[in-house]
């Protein structure tokens, strides 16, 4: 039996044209709605699958719509929620590590610490890669970023993620924060119960313990589409010549 | 460059179902040069089809939503492409048992197989359902599924076979070009393209495109929301798309749908999430597509904890997840009746929008039919786009409606039932007055009409059983016995009908003689001062319309038209002026009042000073009058089959003349009637026919009993078909009949509303229907017989005085007996209460 937390974020569905808001500071998600990482689904699968019956919290800074995210993760088996509400366009990952850091302490001092925290490896939107790594230096934890699975014997995480030379396994003794990538694992769909029970689940819904530095950005650009890249080989039987010289070419024909 | 043809004769905006459908029917019945353009690709290219649950429930209370839902399921299976399941409508309560019941009516009515099912039974079909949840089911063995994106590629395929279609996917339209009224081009990101005809069949877009061409079609986008459970074991054991009956659960406006493995939930019981047509997002801003918004969870969970109490074991496994869940965009219109038609503001620009899977192919051969031929056989009055006033299509109006209307999908809906939202648009001058008298008002076309009036109630203890109550809720809903009351008082005495909602319009100009006699069956050349009730037919001889003409000048004619077809009427007569003659609206203009009764003449004499004894103002004639400082035209005829007249005022006089008529009347025992009496019980007791009821285009004169002895010598529209009609028996004839016994199995007395089927004495169906079913047209109390009254068209061998057979109500049987085979009146035959004989 493990305890585990699960940091995800409430970022907006980037799979179709991204559109800034009016401001400029931030991506629309009206139309396309909002979601979170690929990487924190298969940290949410990953950690239903080792809490083995522990404790499963899942923990956003976001804006009251965060909750959705919240409950969409309690809906495939995480059981209790934490939601430090804020914007979280003004927190930067020093200021969010911080923030996720007084939570655990929080829940340590109240008797329910966590043998092992997960997050993404990253942010979807904005990719800085930081969040998982302060955190750990805030608890004072080991941490290992870029895993794809995990589990656990007694005390000890098991991690294991794609290196350069291959797979990479870590044995690290718990507690200790590990950020994930997507591929390890394939995570679930909500089912129906699932959704009954995530409607019940308890929220805890904390305040930033101070004012957040902020990330200091101050807009954001949306680059041109990248030119098309489809080149016409031609039309009807005239195109053969080329299509069969492209297909050479590709190694598709010898 | 340009990636369309410069030219095209039609371009089809939309590669839905029903863009699709259009390309093949038009091509199929002679068109060529049709282009098709849809923004996204092809075959799914992002609207409503594409998320479609694409199943098909055949019943419906409308005949013509009905009608075009049969066609679209007999072209689904010839193309191969319909899967016949069953489906059944589940009860929860007392009161959908009931409704299940009258469905069962409108299925017979309508001749669609249906059962009604225990529990026990529904179980047995559909296993994984909790009998224990509900309290019966209505089962439709014909109900099936679709496969409507392939339908759309067979049908385009055909229309590219037959030469006739060039396809223009991944095109946007970027404008619309008008010249003098009429569509000319279509301006597209792929080019523009000179056409004579273009169709908006897209859908949830279709108001933005109207409005480039300063057209209206008043549709909103609105969420339906849909989640896919899955894989479910029960469903995956048995290999296939579907072999369980799709299920409705009505009380929680929900179905389950099986497909394949998986089980979809989809629900009309969430609050109403409107959009606007310029809101919907690209297709690049979308995740699925454009018409796939992400699902709002919140509102979907108490439905489905509903569903999981009726499907515990098969929702409730955990190992069926969710895997799809949307906010599907869908169209919505204030009525609820698809938008079919050439638009009334522009010229060859067509509407076909706001259709459902089911409605699709049907929808799509009528509009073609419409459009090549200038009728469609199945008659689409209810969804012809021309039926709106401005007001209706307001955004307003058209949100205040769907919203109200959303949760009543599935919901029970009275025959009579009123809207409550944007109501109080439309206000005669003698509202107030109205107001003060205790109008109940109904709403017509936006007006405010009143139905009875509740300072009349004293009369219903005078008249006692006569007033015929209804003990049944459902039969007395939406109605009272004052209306009965107010009839017979006005039989004795009179009655003061407000009028105002008469669509109103005049023909003028040098021409106009020559415009109207070719539009109206009547003999149009006729005095000054005479008023014409006519028929209009379009070219097969069915009824365009039944209304009346006066001649008010030598160039002038005034045509008085009911409101709810008013708007369709105008159009119908402006699409026909030659030149020389123009069409002007005056609905805003007048106000009728109508004034009729035994004490009639006497009333109107002690207010005027002209004329109006029986000899100085035949029946049939109207002429300027004063009563008192006012002008009226005043004009002897008569709906309610009394002595009297209609009176008409310019609209801020409208209040005065009421309130004159009203303290003349006072000492001659005349009382405010209200539109029960007007469109009901007096019409019904004179068999006098009414449109969208009796007659639609799919009745002729000689089925409806409104034949003349002589056919004028003038040329005018559906003589032709007239003539031939002469030489061959009708297959139907219009008839009214008295229900002999009320008495239910329960020991309630029943009274039929209409839409009911008639049947054999013992239930049987009337045989020498060719395929057409005899239904209740009108029902309605005719308290002068003290009896209650239905009109239907019945086949010709049971059309005889006399003759015993039954209505189905509620899914029982009750005696009724033909009393009347043609228009003779079933009160009064000889008319001598009209003629003044009385």
């Amino acid at each position: 039996m493990t305890d585990v937390l699960v940091c995800i974020k409430r970022v907006p569905e980037a799979t179709g044209e991204v559109t800034l808001t009016p401001d400029g500071l931030g991506i629309d998600g009206s139309h396309a709605g909002y979601t979170v990482s690929p990487n924190e689904e298969c940290a949410v699968e990953l950690a239903v699958q080792v809490a083995d019956g522990g404790r499963c919290t899942v923990l956003t800074l976001g804006p009251a719509g965060a909750v959705d995210q919240l409950r969409a993760a309690l809906a495939v088996g995480m059981t209790d929620g934490i939601h430090i509400e804020g914007d979280s366009d003004a927190f930067s990952p020093a200021d969010v590590a911080r923030e996720v850091a007084a939570a655990v302490r929080a829940r340590g001092e109240a008797g329910s610490a966590y043998d092992l925290v997960l997050l993404g490896n990253d942010a979807a939107d904005t990719g800085d890669f930081q969040v998982g790594v302060r955190l750990a230096y805030a608890l004072g934890y080991p941490v290992v970023t870029g895993i794809q699975t995990v589990s656990v014997e007694g005390s000890t995480a098991i991690l294991t993620g794609e290196g350069p030379d291959g797979s990479e396994t870590y044995r690290v003794a718990l507690p200790a924060v590990v950020t994930v990538l997507e591929g390890g694992v394939e995570p679930r769909y909500p089912s129906v119960m699932g959704r009954m029970k995530a409607k019940k689940a308890p929220i805890e819904t904390l305040a930033p313990t101070t004012v957040p530095v902020g990330s200091g950005r101050l807009a954001l650009e949306v680059p041109p589409p990248p030119p098309n890249q489809v080149r016409i080989l031609g039309e009807g039987a005239a195109a053969a010549p080329a299509f069969v010289a492209t297909l050479a070419e590709l190694g598709v024909l010898r | 460059m340009a990636t369309v043809p410069a030219t095209a004769k039609c371009v089809v905006i939309g590669a839905g179902i029903v863009g699709n459908g259009l390309v093949y029917h038009l091509a199929n019945l002679g068109w060529r040069d049709i282009v098709q353009i849809d923004k996204g690709p092809l075959p799914n290219p992002g609207g409503s089809t594409g998320h479609a649950s694409n199943f098909i429930f055949p019943v419906d209370h409308s005949r013509e939503i009905a009608d075009i839902t049969a066609d679209s399921v007999k072209q689904y299976q010839e193309m191969g492409v319909f899967t016949q399941s069953g489906g059944i409508e589940v009860a929860r309560t007392e009161e959908r048992m009931e409704e299940l019941r009258r469905r069962m009516s409108s299925a017979k009515a309508w001749s669609i197989p249906a059962e009604l099912l225990t529990p026990e039974q529904v179980q047995e079909k559909v296993p994984f359902l909790d009998k224990d949840v509900i309290l019966g089911g209505c089962y439709f063995p014909t109900v099936g599924v679709v496969d409507s994106l392939r339908a759309g590629t067979i049908f385009r395929e055909r229309a590219q076979e037959l030469g006739a279609l060039t396809l223009a996917p991944n095109v946007e339209v970027t404008g619309m070009v008008v010249t003098d009224g009429r569509i000319t081009a279509v301006e597209t990101t792929g080019g523009s393209i000179a056409c004579e005809y273009v169709v908006i069949a897209a859908g949830v877009w279709s108001p933005k495109l109207a409005k480039m061409a300063g057209a209206h079609i008043p549709l909103t986008p609105a969420v339906h929301q849909m989640i896919s459970v899955g894989p479910c074991e029960q469903l995956a054991a048995i290999p296939g798309e579907i072999s369980f009956p799709i299920v409705r659960d009505m009380d929680t406006f929900c179905y389950e749908r099986q497909h394949g493995s998986d089980m979809e939930v989809g629900s009309y019981a969430h609050r109403p999430i409107l959009m606007d047509a310029e809101d919907i997002p690209s297709i690049e801003q979308s995740k699925l597509s454009p018409t796939e918004l992400p699902f709002t969870s919140d509102d979907f969970d108490p439905q489905l904890e509903q569903a999981l109490e009726l499907m515990p074991e098969l929702l409730g496994d955990e190992r069926a997840e969710i895997r799809y869940a949307i906010n599907g965009l869908l169209s919505l219109t204030p009525d609820g009746f698809p938008l079919l038609g050439e638009t009334p503001e522009v010229k060859g620009l067509w509407s076909a929008a706001a259709v459902w899977i089911k409605e699709g192919p049907g929808t799509s051969r009528a509009v073609a039919e419409w459009m090549v031929h200038g009728n469609p056989e199945i008659d689409l009055g209810h969804s012809d786009i021309a039926r709106f006033y401005p007001h209706q299509r307001t955004r307003a109006h058209i949100r205040a409606r769907t919203s109200e209307s959303f949760n009543k999908t599935y919901g029970i809906i009275h025959p009579s039932e009123q809207y409550s939202s944007s109501r109080n648009i439309r206000l005669a001058p003698m509202h107030a007055s109205e107001k003060e008298l205790g109008a109940v008002f109904f709403e017509t076309a936006g007006w405010e009409r009143p139905h009875w009036y509740e300072s009349n109630a004293a009369l219903v203890e005078k008249f006692g059983d006569v007033c015929m109550p209804r003990e049944h809720e459902w039969d007395a809903r939406w109605w009272s016995q004052i209306i009965n009351a107010e009839h017979l008082q006005m039989r004795e005495t009179a009655g003061l009908v407000d009028l105002s909602a008469f669509c109103i319009f005049d023909i003028i100009g040098p021409a106009a003689l020559e415009a109207v006699q070719r539009i109206i069956v009547a003999q149009a050349d006729v005095k000054i001062g005479r008023v014409i009730y006519t028929p209009v037919l379009d070219e097969r001889g069915g009824f365009r319309s039944d209304l009346t003409v006066m001649r008010v000048a030598h160039d002038r004619f005034r045509v008085v038209t009911g409101g709810a077809h008013g708007m369709a009427d105008l159009k119908w007569f402006a699409d026909r002026m030659p030149a020389g003659a123009v069409v002007v609206d005056l609905t805003s203009a007048y106000t009728t009042i109508g004034v009729w009764g035994p004490n009639a003449r006497a009333i109107l004499a002690s207010v005027t000073r002209d004329d109006v004894s029986r000899e100085g103002f035949p029946f049939a004639t109207c002429r300027d009058i004063e009563v008192g400082n006012l002008s009226v035209t005043a004009s002897r005829i008569s709906y309610v089959g009394e002595y009297g007249w209609e009176l008409y005022t310019p609209i801020e006089n409208g209040a005065a003349l009421w309130a004159a008529l009203l303290e003349a009347g006072a000492e001659h025992g005349l009382i405010p009637v209200g539109i029960g009496v007007y469109g009901t019980t007096g019409r019904i007791e004179k068999g006098y026919r009414a449109y969208g009821y009796e007659l639609d285009t799919e009745r002729t004169l000689a089925e409806a009993g409104m034949q003349r002895p002589k056919i004028k010598e003038q040329d005018f529209i559906g003589k032709e078909a007239i003539i031939a009609q002469v030489a061959q028996p009708p297959t139907s004839v219009l008839c009214s009949l008295t229900v002999d016994d009320h008495m239910s199995k329960s020991g309630v007395k029943r009274y039929m509303l209409g839409g009911e089927p008639i049947m054999t004495r013992e239930g049987g169906e009337l045989a020498g229907t060719h395929g057409w079913h005899p239904y209740v047209t009108t029902a309605g109390s005719a308290p002068s017989l003290g009896k209650h009254v239905l009109m239907a068209y019945l086949p010709p061998e049971y059309a005889v005085v006399g003759q015993e057979l039954a209505v189905c109500y509620m899914d029982e049987l009750y005696p009724v007996t033909v009393a009347a085979n043609d228009a003779t009146p079933l009160f009064d035959p000889e008319n001598d209460r009209v003629k003044g004989n009385a």
